[in-house]
């Protein structure tokens, strides 16, 4: 690497640090625009008692699923959870706890996060077991609580396409929560599936700049289908 | 007779207007789609981060990376924009979805609902229900008036842990088509065959019957 150059030639070098005890943010709704292969890396590494703060959880065998194989995640901060039954078995067994979050406070923790603010007042969970231990503040006779922003530690993203500083492009609702979780990590990696040379992408159309990505490594993707939902033709 | 599905979504669909932009929960609500009338122009907003969801893809278009809010694959329609989560939720929280739709397990006269955890049970997450709630300023509730058991969904107070507080006004049941005004539902509409009668008797909270309760007419 030198300069801007963010592109690592191997999964091992894309995740080096990674250490047990961390968090990592990680992008993705279901199993759509996840960063499977560096999901992969992680379950190679061994590492344990993660934190993961990620929409989802995957499923069994697939996507951070893959992580609770061989129990290396402690926590999830999630928002909707439990499509596999290995993580209702830890979670039963009190092996992995789990923080729900509605959807649209942890995208916003995320932004925040890697926006520099440290907290915001939502609406959202006012009233709700989610306001629980929070402080609430009335703005013009509405309450709204006060929800704290996330960091990670590492963040894992998946693009379409990105140029060698970085610059990376989503396709379709795979972009999801990638753009966010590219801002909040300490050390950001995202895996796509084509490196183009700087310049070659449209200034115009770039999702997350440069400036955000640490890493960039090119892979190969299964992008399995979670509910295949067809019409005739 | 109680309503069907379709009929719950018929009848939503008459809440549409031309340039609406809606967010359609999982289940019934999710067949509102199908009854768009004719000549009028609806958007609908997928909060995964899709506006213009257009119908299920033919096998050939099937496309891993485009699914709805529910994780199934789908299409876009002309004009639609795709976007991040935060974007998504901007747009909700920001109060700029002009219609939600979704489902519940109770709903109270103060406007509270109740659709996401049922103490004792494995609890799967709110996802992204809260915000929903919180963000949209009309909001239709789709749900069975009463349970399989005959206990009343529309209550004096909700009993099950909240998904947002004061923010239900309008609740369509497969008996009746409710609104909460000031600490009450009140029966606005009743499916056809239906007696008042029968709705008082299913509906535990405080309920305001005006003289003249209309049939809906399908």
């Amino acid at each position: 690497m030198a300069g801007f150059d963010k592109v690592v030639n191997s999964y091992e070098e894309a995740m080096a640090g990674l250490e047990s005890g961390m968090t990592v943010i990680a992008g993705g709704f279901g199993l759509c625009g996840i960063p499977e292969n560096l999901i992969a890396q992680i379950k190679q590494m061994q590492v344990k008692d993660l934190t993961i703060v990620s929409n989802n959880c995957g499923v069994d065998g697939f996507g951070l699923g893959i992580l609770l194989e061989d129990q290396q995640i402690r926590k999830m901060v999630s928002s909707y959870v439990g499509e596999n039954a290995l993580f209702e078995k830890q979670l039963l067994d009190g092996e992995l706890e789990v923080e729900l979050t509605p959807q649209g406070t942890l995208a916003e923790k995320m932004r925040a996060g890697g926006a520099g603010i440290p907290a915001f007042y939502t609406a959202t969970g006012f009233g709700t077991p989610v306001a629980e231990g929070k402080e609430v503040r009335e703005f013009n006779g509405r309450s709204y609580i006060l929800e704290e922003s996330i960091t990670g530690d590492f963040a894992i993203v998946k693009g379409w396409k990105a140029d060698r500083y970085g610059n990376v492009i989503y396709r379709h609702t795979a972009q999801n929560f990638n753009p966010m979780a590219a801002t909040a990590g300490k050390i950001t990696v995202v895996e796509v599936e084509e490196i183009v040379e700087p310049g070659e992408l449209d200034p115009t159309q770039i999702h997350t700049p440069g400036i955000y990505v640490d890493r960039l490594i090119v892979g190969s993707f299964e992008k399995r289908i979670e509910q295949r939902t067809v019409r005739k033709a | 007779m109680a309503l069907s599905r379709e009929q719950i979504a018929m009848r939503v669909a008459r809440e549409l207007q031309d340039g609406y932009y809606v967010n359609l929960g999982i289940g019934i609500p999710t067949l509102v789609a199908n009854y768009v009338p004719e000549g009028m122009e609806v958007m609908l907003q997928s909060e995964n981060g899709l506006l213009g969801m257009g119908a299920f893809p033919t096998e050939a278009e099937i496309d891993a990376d485009l699914i709805n809010a529910g994780k199934q694959t789908v299409t876009t329609t002309k004009g639609a924009s795709i976007f991040s989560s935060a974007e998504s939720f901007a747009m909700i929280r920001g109060g700029h979805v002009d219609l939600t739709v979704l489902g519940a397990f109770e709903v109270d006269v103060q406007g509270n609902i109740a659709s996401w955890m049922i103490p004792g049970k494995l609890i799967k997450g709110m996802g992204g229900a809260m915000d929903l709630v919180a963000g949209a300023d009309n909001i239709i509730v789709t749900m069975t008036h009463a349970s399989k058991h005959g206990e009343s969904k529309l209550l004096d107070r909700c009993t099950l842990p909240l998904t947002g507080a004061g923010c239900i006004k309008k609740v369509l049941t497969d008996l009746a088509w409710l609104e909460i005004e000031d600490g009450a539902f009140i029966l606005r509409e009743r499916a056809p065959g239906v007696s008042v009668d029968e709705i008082v008797s299913k509906t535990a909270g405080k309920l305001i019957v005006p003289d003249h309760v209309p049939e809906m007419e399908f």
